[in-house]
């Protein structure tokens, strides 16, 4: 039996001593060597860290898709061991996670009505989220006659009509052009503010980690350490041209990219990083 | 900290298998034995080994195996053969193409077995009648996996070769074979099991020499443990001939960067 | 081409029907070469395997609707052809619904699917057909017989290829539905089917080919009615032109199921196609 942990009763995600140890075919491979945070109800919290570190294996442990290997992830207190209720992940293979027999509406819909929701509030919820992310024109499409971008956008769309407490998202707007980008960043900051959900957001982009985090965990390269819990101190009202140009911002910046460059030599704690900044 | 890493223990999916198919011949033991179904129309496991150790003792099971396999190959090469060459002509003439399409779409679906009181006519109990139904059937497997292949051919690089005034044989040869070849293959593996099928049906019916024809005898004569055993080489024949076209396909296609599935037909 | 190229919109109307012409032609052109000099070919023979095909069309009515007045609850139409077809259906259907429910099943967990695959690729591997003797065994030679033989050689390529379907499931679909927590019944319909319909379709048109095999293959064994039992009789006695319109009807019907068999899968697998061409298309 793990051990009770004392928590803060605000916490709605907690990461003790995670370890992920892949045992497929060949040699096992240690993604998460150990990890340990916590992330309160209505935080919105960015994952950066170099390509291979453990970012999905990560995301997978939190949404109870994958086990952990040793120690354990509560969700608001309870173990994660199955996917949990009120819980919506944005995949990094987005354009695969859509059903491709399903139309765009009836792929946001297909989860409302699992969770019994009737039918006037599933349109609504359809139409008013893919109106959001811009594709109010492509509901009778198939997935596939879309382009990556709006595939993506689409996988936002039906998480977000789910109305989850926890929002799990891995690298969701990579495959969408710079424009898009910035609006679907100020989209998933007010659906934050306004639903209070929890997000854990995964990027490879320090710029987008920083806008959008209240905090950006900076992860070692693998097997998988905490670097940095980066506590962002921007404030509430965020928009793209000042947030950006503040001194806040590019200090912010400048530290997250010495710690992630340093973290691919090989960093796996602050003192080994030598920040120069 | 140490933590132990244990993979998780998985049997490995030959052991599974292998437990399987020894489950299933306890079965078979059993259910006669129980008298759960009469002993005389499904014997025991034992009595069918028995028979088929007898059966592998004699030397006319071997000489229907032998009657057999010959048969399933001259029918799969001549289906080869065939459809090769006409899928090849077909798909790269055009006006032939197009000419000769419905009546593919029209003859494909005839089934085979339709032939056998034509086969008869011709050719009696020979093995001859059992090769007609046996390359009427296969040829459409190798014929439309071809003209998939050849009408998968780059047509940019067809155009190409024909401004260059390559000559037909050479477009066959460096654009057509290689594009096709494939398909080709699949064709084959398609064909392959489907010959077997033909070969064994048309000896049953007709009595054309080679396994299905000792089965006739076998039931004929009541020889129900025979019967069996026979049912039980035929099963593993077509098992090998799976397993051979299959290997064969991989083999031959391993540079190919999508081991293709078959056309829709 | 067999349509010249008319400049300007208003012959616009003109060239659709100018092609629609020119495809029936080429749709009935060869056959029509084909059956004529079967026509004239036979025309004088005196082989008895080839009797003139004028005698064949001439039987060929009489045979199966019977002499004119006969009921049509009396014609071989009614006697032989549609009990063969329903018999036909009844074991399609026994076999899809039997292969896909069991293809779900076994392809869902691995363990179960590596300890029963080697004995199923060993069933699929039997020539359907010499079930035919096995069967009359435990069965007669009754209408139950037939059905069960059908069945049972059908479901084979459908539960393999079910199995192989369900397997293939992309991992990330299967993730998403258990993040939305899909309930174990809308799994099944919502990822599982739809998601191994491909395969699915596959495997009940290898299916298909064989239960037609196995219908006419069980009549000629050992019936009293059928087609295949017609058929056979008509050449065992030595009724020529009527066995050969036998062989036509068959084709037929062969042709018919085929058309009915793809116009519903491709109804059923639109997605995929399109799908497939988009992914072949780019991006
Ligand atoms: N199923 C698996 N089996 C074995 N090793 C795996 C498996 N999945 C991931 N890994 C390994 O675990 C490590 C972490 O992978 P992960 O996908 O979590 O990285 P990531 O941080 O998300 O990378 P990226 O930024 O490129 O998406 C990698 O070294 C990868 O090779
Ligand atoms: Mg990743």
């Amino acid at each position: 039996m793990t051990s009770p942990v004392v928590e803060n009763p605000s916490v709605m995600l907690g990461v003790h001593g995670l370890n992920k140890v892949y045992t497929g075919r060949g040699e096992p491979v240690e993604a998460i060597a150990d990890l340990s945070f916590e992330i309160s109800a209505g935080e919105l919290v960015c994952v950066v860290g170099p390509s291979g570190a453990g970012k999905t294996t990560l995301l997978r442990c939190l949404a109870g898709l994958l086990p952990a290997t040793a120690g354990d992830v509560r969700l608001a207190g309870q173990a994660v061991s199955d996917p949990p209720t009120g819980m919506a992940v944005v995949f990094q293979e987005y354009g695969r996670s859509l059903f491709p027999w399903l139309t765009v509406a009836q792929n946001v819909e297909l989860p409302l009505r699992e969770k019994g929701l009737p039918k006037a509030r599933r349109k609504e919820l359809v139409r008013e989220t893919l109106e959001a992310v811009g594709l109010g024109d492509a509901t009778a499409s198939y997935p596939w006659q879309l382009s990556g971008g709006m595939q993506q956008r689409v996988a936002i769309a039906r998480a977000a009509a789910y109305e989850p407490q926890v929002l799990l998202m891995d690298e969701p707007f990579a495959a969408v052009d710079a424009q898009t980008r910035f609006d679907l960043e100020d989209l998933v900051r007010s659906l934050w503010s306004r639903l209070g959900v929890t997000v854990v957001f995964v990027t490879h982009d320090i710029d987008e980690a920083i806008y959008l985090g209240e905090r950006v965990l900076v992860l070692s390269g693998r097997p998988t350490v905490l670097l940095e819990d980066v506590r962002v101190g921007l404030g509430d009202d965020r928009s793209q041209l000042e947030t950006r140009a503040t001194p806040e911002f590019t200090r912010l910046r400048t530290h997250v990219y010495e710690l992630v460059q340093a973290a691919k030599r090989g960093a796996r704690s602050v003192t080994d990083a030598h920040l120069t900044h | 900290m140490s933590r132990p890493i244990r993979p998780r223990a998985q049997v490995p999916a030959w052991v599974l298998g292998a437990a399987g198919i020894l489950t299933f011949l306890a079965v078979l033991e059993a259910v006669p034995r129980s008298g759960l179904v009469d002993a005389r129309f499904l014997p025991p496991t034992s009595q069918i080994t028995a028979a088929l150790a007898e059966r592998l003792r004699g030397g006319d099971l071997w000489v229907a195996l032998g009657q057999t396999l010959t048969t399933w190959v001259i029918g799969l090469a001549i289906s080869l053969v065939a459809g090769v060459v006409l899928g090849v002509l077909f798909g790269m003439v055009p006006v032939l193409r197009r000419a000769t399409a419905s009546t593919i779409e029209f003859l494909r679906p005839v089934p085979s077995v339709a032939l056998i009181p034509v086969a008869v006519l011709l050719y009696g109990t020979t093995m001859q009648s059992t090769l007609l139904l046996v390359v009427y059937a296969s040829f459409w497997q190798v014929l439309l996996q071809v003209l998939a292949g050849v009408g998968d051919v780059d047509p940019v690089a067809n155009d190409t070769a024909r401004s260059f005034r390559f000559s037909l044989m050479t477009r066959v040869r460096t654009l057509v074979w290689p594009t096709a070849l494939p398909y080709a293959v699949t064709g084959l593996r398609l064909a392959a099991s489907v010959a077997l099928i033909l070969t064994v049906t048309g000896e049953l019916l007709i009595g054309t020499p080679g396994i299905g024809r000792l089965i006739g005898v076998a039931r004929e004569s009541g020889a129900v443990p025979a019967m069996y055993a026979l049912v039980v080489v035929a099963g593993m024949l077509g098992v090998a001939v799976n397993l051979l076209a299959r290997a064969f396909e991989s083999r031959a296609l391993f540079w190919h960067p999508s081991v293709r599935g078959e056309v829709a037909a | 081409m067999s349509t010249p190229k008319t400049p300007g919109s208003a012959a616009g109307g003109l060239r659709t029907t100018d092609r629609l012409a020119a495809g029936l032609l080429w749709l009935v052109a060869l056959p029509t070469v084909l059956v004529a000099a079967w026509w004239f070919g036979s025309a004088s023979s005196d082989n008895y395997i080839n009797p003139p095909l004028a005698d064949v069309v001439a039987a060929f009515v009489p045979t199966w609707f019977g002499e004119p007045g006969t009921p049509f609850a009396d014609s071989r139409v009614a006697v032989d052809i549609v009990p063969s077809v329903l018999r036909l259906m009844a074991g399609y259907a026994v076999a899809l619904v039997g292969g896909i429910a069991a293809g779900v099943l076994i392809g869902s967990s691995r363990a179960l699917r590596a300890f029963v695959e080697p004995v199923l690729e060993f069933f699929r591997a039997v020539p359907p057909p010499i079930l035919v003797p096995v069967l009359m065994l435990f069965l007669g030679i009754g209408d139950t017989m037939k059905v069960v033989v059908i069945a049972f050689g059908c479901v084979w390529p459908i539960l393999l290829n079910t199995v192989e379907g369900v397997r293939a499931l992309d991992p990330v679909l299967r993730d998403t539905a258990r993040i939305y927590r899909l309930g174990p019944w809308a799994r099944v319909r919502k990822l599982v089917l739809p998601g191994a319909s491909p395969q699915i379709v596959t495997g009940a048109r290898q299916a298909l080919s064989i239960g037609i095999i196995l219908m006419v293959i069980g009549e000629m064994f050992a019936a009293r009615d059928g087609l295949g039992f017609s058929i056979v009789q008509f050449q065992r006695s030595f009724a020529i032109p009527e066995m050969w319109g036998g062989v036509v009807v068959l084709g037929l019907l062969g042709l018919l199921l085929s058309l009915t068999f793809r116009v519903a899968s491709d109804a059923i697998l639109a997605w995929y196609h399109g799908y497939q061409r988009a992914q072949r298309g780019g991006a």
